[in-house]
């Protein structure tokens, strides 16, 4: 600070820094917005602006009718069930499937690793048309399976995380267990399950916030207004609150909260799992 | 105990030490040799089921449905040949969604651009560098309804986007979602708000790897901040920039939520996946909806073919 900067030098920084204040304003202000809204009264949206403050910053009513009204508890539940099994799921499948390819020799070894591999360039979209037909034929339509089953059996992700971690488990802690009795199965469980702790937890924040998110499919497979998720749930605002901002706002808030927490918590891990899943 | 002492085969090389060939410890019977074979197998059946019943026979099962006429209920189908591709091609209603795509493809130029600048100034030691980073990347994080709605109330009349406008006294009084174009700009806008935070984090991680001393070499022969991007940041991020690139051009032909929510795909906002999902779910053409996701699934093999060509990816190392 006191020697002074020629001007060139000054102006570089304060228009960085300017960009990023402008970006980080036009992240937050549709945010922030939507926050006022969420404690302002019916009377207050309909004559004041978009950006006027709430009278009362503690005008919770919206929040409770959000809930009760948009089953806004049962849709909890739902996602946190689907969550629950989809993401123990996707790990165990993820884990076996890189276990078995990276520590055994095969005949089929290669083909396998292929089918999977070709898997990855089918996005999901573009198949549910046919997918939605075999989730049918085993009566799994309007079930909360559906969704945990398809979110198991395509999240080739998590497969590729898990194989990029095992290989840097050293092989002779497999041998060393082998030789003490263990087999394939006991290996696997309390050897290598127990070494890929920071790759299961990549896959279960990546996954965790996909499955959390998701709107595709609990909307194609779960219509019935009882297996809502939070996304279906929240969708179905748009009927019965019609033009009623405040609750919708205060129900779109409710969905975003969960979110926010758990990324001002897990930040660093969540900007590495997703580094590393899309890269891998 | 005794046994931890031979651990000693760790140091054979690794395949003549793997399970399936090495003879078992105890002298192999028979009975063993075949459940080591089997062993594999026991941990890739799940998977294996599953990738099968939900990729592979969909899959199959779609380019046979695009071939007929069915309606996804009845038992009766009949096949006509190519009639399905032949209507997507030549129907200008059904055609018109692919140039909707185009101002998802030009969103995400914007937003890659974007993600680029601000992954290389954030890469830099800046004051409140964790929070600006915080706040760029969230967007990605929020449910896509949640984003639907803060945006359906900011573009409203009278809005968010009017009410910052009529700050700088620039006429407010506009029906963003109103007409066809402004609606696809809007929405287009809302899919960079949306996905530069996912680019700008792999940029970051991108540039971050690479090693420090190469900007110090760098400043120390005087190189300023945009040749140290073109020269080092530039060509190190090629692999993510190209990564990137697939996933905006697939990412523009399959959007889906954000029109679906905010529009329903009124005002010329179909796109591709909208007009499949009404084509196969509200009006039973399962045939023809078929046909709709094969040309699309087609299109993006051959981007990803294209891309793979073009850029050769340098660590295939998967099997």
């Amino acid at each position: 600070m006191t020697s002074p900067l020629p001007a060139r030098r000054r102006i570089g920084p304060a228009l960085t820094y300017l960009s990023l204040i402008v970006a980080s304003l036009v992240v937050l202000v549709p945010l922030v917005v939507v926050f006022l809204t969420s404690l302002k009264t019916s009377e207050e949206v309909a004559d004041g602006g978009a950006l006027s403050l709430p009278d009362d910053w503690l005008n919770f009513g919206n929040y409770v009718t959000a809930f009760n009204d948009g089953k806004m508890l049962s849709a909890f539940v739902n996602t946190t069930v689907i969550l629950l099994f989809s993401i123990t799921g996707t790990v165990l499948i993820g884990s076996m499937t890189a276990y078995a390819i990276d520590r055994f020799r095969f005949r089929a070894k290669k083909p396998v690793m292929a089918l999977f591999l070709i898997a990855t360039l089918v996005p999901g979209v573009t198949t549910q048309v046919a997918t939605f037909q075999v989730v049918n034929s085993f009566g799994l339509f309007n079930t909360i399976w559906a969704p945990i089953l398809l979110y198991m059996g395509t999240d080739i992700v998590s497969i590729y995380i898990f194989l990029q971690f095992i290989r840097g488990i050293p092989v002779s802690l497999d041998e060393a267990a082998r030789l003490d009795g263990a087999n394939s199965l006991t290996i696997y469980w309390k050897i290598i399950l127990p070494l890929l702790k920071p790759a299961i937890a990549t896959v279960v924040i990546i996954k965790g916030i996909t499955v959390y998110n998701d709107f595709y499919i609990p909307f194609l497979y779960m219509p019935s207004e009882d297996l809502g998720t939070i996304s279906t749930a929240l969708f179905r605002f748009k009927g019965p609150f019609g033009a009623h901002w405040e609750n919708i706002s205060a129900g779109t808030i409710l969905v975003i909260v969960p979110t926010l927490v758990v990324f001002l918590f897990l930040q660093r891990y969540i900007y590495n799992g997703f580094a590393q899943g899309a890269t891998k | 105990m005794t046994e931890t002492t031979h651990t000693a085969p760790a140091k054979v090389p690794r395949a003549a030490a793997s399970p399936g060939t090495a003879p078992a410890p105890d002298g192999s019977r028979r009975g063993g040799r075949v459940l080591r074979r089997l062993t594999p197998w026991l941990f890739l059946a799940v998977p294996l089921a599953l990738l099968v019943t939900f990729t592979y026979v969909p899959v199959g099962n779609m380019i046979y449905y695009s071939f007929t006429d069915w309606d996804g209920v009845s038992p009766d189908r009949h096949f006509t040949g190519v009639d399905n591709y032949e209507q997507i091609f030549t129907r200008p209603e059904l055609f018109r969604v692919f140039f909707v795509s185009f101002y998802y493809l030009a969103a995400s130029a914007v937003q890659i651009v974007i993600a680029l600048y601000f992954a290389t100034v954030l890469s830099f030691d800046l004051r409140f560098r964790n929070l600006f980073k915080g706040i760029l990347f969230f967007p990605y994080l929020i449910n896509g309804v949640a984003i639907g709605f803060v945006f359906l109330y900011f573009f409203q009349d009278g809005g968010t986007l009017d009410s910052v406008l009529s700050w700088f006294g620039a006429g407010s009084d506009h029906a963003w979602l109103g007409d066809p174009e402004s609606a696809n700009t809007s929405l287009a806008g809302v899919s960079v708000w949306r996905f530069t935070g996912l680019n700008f984090v792999l940029f970051l991680g991108a540039i971050q790897s690479i090693p420090a001393e190469l900007y110090e070499a760098a400043q120390l022969d005087g190189a300023s901040r945009w040749q140290q991007f073109r020269h080092i940041i530039a060509p190190s991020i090629r692999p993510v920039l190209s990564l990137s690139v697939i996933l905006a051009v697939s990412g523009s032909l399959s959007v889906f939520e954000i029109p679906y929510i905010m529009t329903g795909g009124a005002t010329g906002t179909t796109t591709f996946v909208i007009q499949t999902v009404k084509l196969a779910f509200q009006f039973n053409k399962t045939g023809l909806a078929s046909a709709a996701a094969v040309v699309l699934l087609l299109i993006i093999l051959l981007i990803t073919w294209i891309q793979r060509r073009l850029v050769p990816d340098e660590k295939v190392d998967l099997v």
